[in-house]
């Protein structure tokens, strides 16, 4: 398997294929079946709101070692408007789309690091990771 | 990949098999409404167990599907939720407040016999005293 894998965002399909891609790259890490649906699903909703509020980007999924711990890194990038508040995105419940306002802060529940940079007119890039239980 | 939709008796049974596009979601979502009332449906069962994902976007349209379907007389349950994805939707902060739901398509056929049941018998109460 590639070191990265680079999936194109610009419709609902790669949305899809995205988190597809992220649960084999998962399992072929060695994550348990329930660790590979909750990155699927946190992948499902940050490549979702690449296609909401920039209508194109990108997701990178790769793996990393950190001395003998195992994880996957998550990407999702994209040259959209930005996000004002960064602060306030990640509160639950807040959302300027109609949305339920629960992609990017449940996102972060679902994985252990979780980082957002954005500014306004200069997109915005989220990277996530998930670490492996030991012995699990 | 749209949704087959079987007619059973009083009820629509959605089975859903792969994956599925929002796009996807939202046509099922307009399939059944209106199928409801060509079918003079009593019930609605989503079998969601072949999903191994269920999202925000997942969980809004089968919260619109169920509500909607009551607002024209018919009751939804979601059946067959696998236990890693009601994992991963609470961890989300998903919920489906307001919406029934059984662990499989034989329990879901029960719910619904129990829910028309209980209309018909209100239903003849009325009647009753009228």
């Amino acid at each position: 398997m590639a070191d990265e894998l680079l999936i194109p965002i610009a419709a609902d399909v790669d949305v899809v294929t995205a988190r597809q891609r992220g649960r084999d790259l998962a399992a072929h890490a060695g994550f348990s079946s329930g660790d590979q649906t909750v990155i699927a699903a946190a992948i499902s909703e940050i490549a979702r709101n690449i296609l909401m509020y920039a209508k194109r980007g990108e997701v990178t999924l790769s793996l990393v070692a950190n001395g003998d711990r195992r994880g996957i890194v998550i990407v999702a990038r994209d040259q959209g408007p930005g996000i004002r508040d960064v602060e306030r995105a990640l509160e639950d419940g807040y959302s300027t789309s109609g949305g339920l306002g629960l992609g990017l802060p449940g996102a972060r529940r679902l994985m252990d690091d979780f980082d957002v940079s954005s500014g306004v007119g200069k997109g915005t890039t989220v990277t996530m990771k998930k670490w492996r239980r030991q012995n699990a | 990949m749209e949704v087959p939709i079987l007619k059973q008796g009083h009820y629509l049974i959605a089975s859903i098999q792969s994956a599925l596009t929002d796009a996807d979601l939202s046509q099922l979502r307009e399939a059944l409404i209106e199928r409801v009332g060509r079918f003079r449906a009593r019930g609605v069962i989503v079998d969601v167990t072949a999903l191994d994902v269920m999202d925000s976007f997942a969980v809004r349209t089968l919260r619109d599907i169920a509500h909607m379907a009551r607002l024209r007389g018919s009751e939804t349950v979601i059946v067959g939720i696998q236990p890693e994805v009601a994992f991963a939707m609470v961890q989300l902060g998903l919920t489906l407040k307001g919406v029934s739901t059984a662990l499989d398509l034989e329990e879901g056929l029960a719910f619904l016999d129990r829910q028309t049941q209980l209309r018909i018998e209100r239903g003849s109460a009325r009647l009753d005293r009228g």
